[in-house]
């Protein structure tokens, strides 16, 4: 009994070890740091020293509009891109997963494959699709009658989702299969003995069996859409888009340090951003859950008690947890 | 809506036992209308749509790396007109004093050691989460889940800053440390140590008189060895497709990452235009790992994505 302790201390050290320098270290350094600022000491010979500022570094930020704005602009982009993600995800999913689907497999790695391309690349490809004379994709779409220009201030928001969507539309899709290959064949069977179509299939079983990733998806795509920064950098750099330097909050943390070196001010606004996160994600998940709940209760009476019956309850999630997205994969 | 029994409900595992009598009760005209909505043609061409625009990009990325700087710029990028690829391939190796695979060097180094050991130490964490009972393990397995949710761009500043207070910055050290940490590994590692290892076995090698470590060791790693290699194909993506970390730490180019030293000839790229065909031929050659190691391990991702369906 004891080596078995022994062992699995010696198992868990490494990871612990690390993730304590590495993950909790920081935050506190990051919520230390935010409550002081460099001053200019007397005349400015003396150069500069660090006072405490209670949380000066935070009324700053959240006094400074270039910052609340960065919040807007998340704002929007959420509202946007989150629907668009989870919509055409779960549709594709659920096409694939009809029995009318043919090469599977290929459809699976194609949509898929856009994950393995670096968001910085995606980005540059992207940028040059948006270019005018350059792209091939302007060109279609004016001749089509459908000129857009994806670098103007109104096309700033749509580029960034765009890139977006394509990176992480496939990999999404791929998570819902997983989970709608998972579903017992033999309720959505009971359900098309009663009568039910595909239609119906989809929205009435297969969805409700699967909102768990459904709301797993949706935690992770909040938590890394607030993490914004690699694409509309890319838009930043010199492409003559209309993204600024302090576009969303991330990218005004990191001009804080590295443009003004003022780093009292960045981890303070970097402290905010994941308080945001942690707020959202605690919403999303409560509000799932609920979502689960009144669900469930409010399925049983307008179905077929064969589809919500036994399997719904016996099995309500598959394993521990739901599929998860990697939630590393942004960068 | 209805679709004829026998379409509906095949899966790829239903049993096809369907009773076809059922079918002429709900074939109404309004259903009929929609059916055609579902036609195997409809479905099979919004996926195809679908493709097209995930592969497009990918398409564009290929032939443009064949161009050189007048070709790329003078559009119509699909056409292999001003074909250069070898050109810009040696270009791209005497850039800079061939910088561009230094960078490409070093990208393998962050991301095939780093996901090598970050998938060791995860394995070693998600097998003792599921073998061992000890006191507050679900505690401090909840602090592995809270993990998984940090954002880790807002850890990066303040990364950054410890690294400057301890002079690691601007060592290879910077971006290797952080990318040994990976929450959802140590899921993984504990789902697919659950799924892969059967206790009995553990067993049967400690009657044998083997150490617990040993077990593990010989044991444990060689049985969840498909699971390893999932976890090391997310790890070593979320490293090589890394930006934000590397951006923050390094300001020696020769320590680079590919992907920083793209976005730093991106920058040079619009005052002088010849960077353009080495910025594009560059991205594509920075891409290709990843497909061909997703293209070949197809069901280890798809593993990766399923894990919760595991158990």
């Amino acid at each position: 009994m004891n080596a078995k302790a022994r062992a699995a201390v010696v198992l868990l050290v490494p990871f612990f070890a690390l993730f304590v320098v590495v993950m909790v270290v920081p935050i506190g350094y990051a919520v230390w740091l935010s409550l002081f600022t460099e001053q200019q000491s007397g005349l400015g010979f003396g150069g500069t020293h660090t006072v405490f500022s209670g949380l000066g570094n935070y009324t700053a930020a959240l006094g400074d509009h270039a910052f609340r704005d960065g919040f807007l602009v998340l704002l929007g982009y959420c509202a946007l891109y989150i629907p668009l993600l989870l919509a055409g995800a779960l549709t594709l999913a659920l096409l694939l997963d009809s029995a009318l689907a043919r090469a599977r497999r290929f459809f699976q790695l194609a949509l898929f494959l856009p994950h393995a391309v670096p968001g910085i690349i995606a980005a540059l490809i992207w940028v040059y699709l948006y270019t005018p004379r350059l792209s091939p994709v302007v060109a279609a779409m004016e001749s089509g009658g459908l000129g857009f220009d994806f670098l103007s201030p109104s096309g700033a928001l749509p580029s960034v989702v765009n890139i977006a969507l394509w990176e992480w539309l496939g990999y999404n899709m791929v998570i819902f299969y997983a989970a709608l290959q998972a579903v017992d064949r033999s309720v959505i069977e009971a359900a098309t003995v009663d009568g039910a179509g595909a239609w119906r299939v989809a929205t009435a079983v297969k969805l409700p069996l699967i909102r768990s990733s459904l709301a797993m998806v949706a935690l992770f795509t909040v938590i890394g859409s607030l993490q914004l920064f690699t694409e509309p950098l890319i838009l930043n750099q010199g492409s003559g888009s209309a993204v600024t330097s302090s576009w969303t909050p991330n990218m005004y943390a990191y001009t804080a340090a590295f443009g003004r070196n003022d780093y009292g001010l960045a981890a303070a606004s970097s402290v905010l951003l994941a308080l945001a996160a942690a707020l959202l994600s605690f919403f999303v998940t409560r509000l799932s859950g609920r979502s689960a709940r009144s669900g469930r209760s409010g399925r049983s009476g307008r179905h077929p008690s064969r589809a919500s019956g036994p399997p719904a309850a016996g099995r309500p999630v598959r394993g521990p947890r739901p599929p998860l997205a990697h939630p590393e994969g942004r960068p | 809506m209805a679709l004829s029994p026998r379409t509906a409900v095949t899966g790829p595992a239903a049993p096809t036992s369907v009773r076809p009598s059922r079918t002429p009760a709900v074939h109404t005209p309004a259903r009929r209308s929609r059916n055609r909505w579902l036609s195997p043609t409809a479905v099979n061409a919004a996926l195809a749509l679908a493709v097209l625009y995930t592969l497009f990009p990918l398409v564009w990325l290929v032939t443009a790396a064949t161009k050189d700087a007048g070709g790329l710029l003078a559009g119509d990028a699909l056409s292999f007109e001003g074909f250069d690829l070898a050109g810009n391939l040696s270009r791209l190796a005497t850039e800079g004093d061939g910088i561009y695979f230094r960078w490409y060097g070093n990208s393998l180094l962050y991301a095939g050691a780093g996901a090598a050991l970050c998938t060791l130490i995860c394995v070693a964490a998600g097998y003792a989460f599921d073998k061992y009972r000890f006191p507050g393990k679900e505690q401090l397995f909840g602090a592995v889940l809270l993990g998984v949710l940090v954002p880790t761009t807002a850890l990066a500043l303040p990364l950054y800053l410890l690294a400057s207070r301890t002079g690691v910055v601007n060592t290879y050290w910077s971006v290797l440390v952080p990318a040994l940490v990976n929450p959802f590994g140590v899921y993984l590692a504990r789902v697919f140590s659950s799924a892969y290892i059967p206790d009995e076995a553990l067993e049967a090698a400690r009657i044998d008189g083997a150490g617990e470590l040993r077990v593990f060791w010989s044991i444990g790693l060689r049985m969840v060895a498909p699971g390893l290699v999932t976890v090391f194909l997310f790890q070593f993506t979320a490293i090589w497709n890394n930006f934000f970390l590397p951006l923050v730490m390094l300001s020696d180019q020769r320590l680079f990452p590919v992907s920083l030293g793209l976005y730093a000839w991106n920058g040079n790229a619009h005052g002088e235009p010849s960077f353009y065909p080495l910025v594009v031929t560059g991205s594509l050659l920075a891409v290709l790992p990843l497909i061909i190691a997703f293209v070949t391990l197809q069901r280890h991702w798809k593993a990766g994505l399923t894990a919760g369906s595991v158990q």
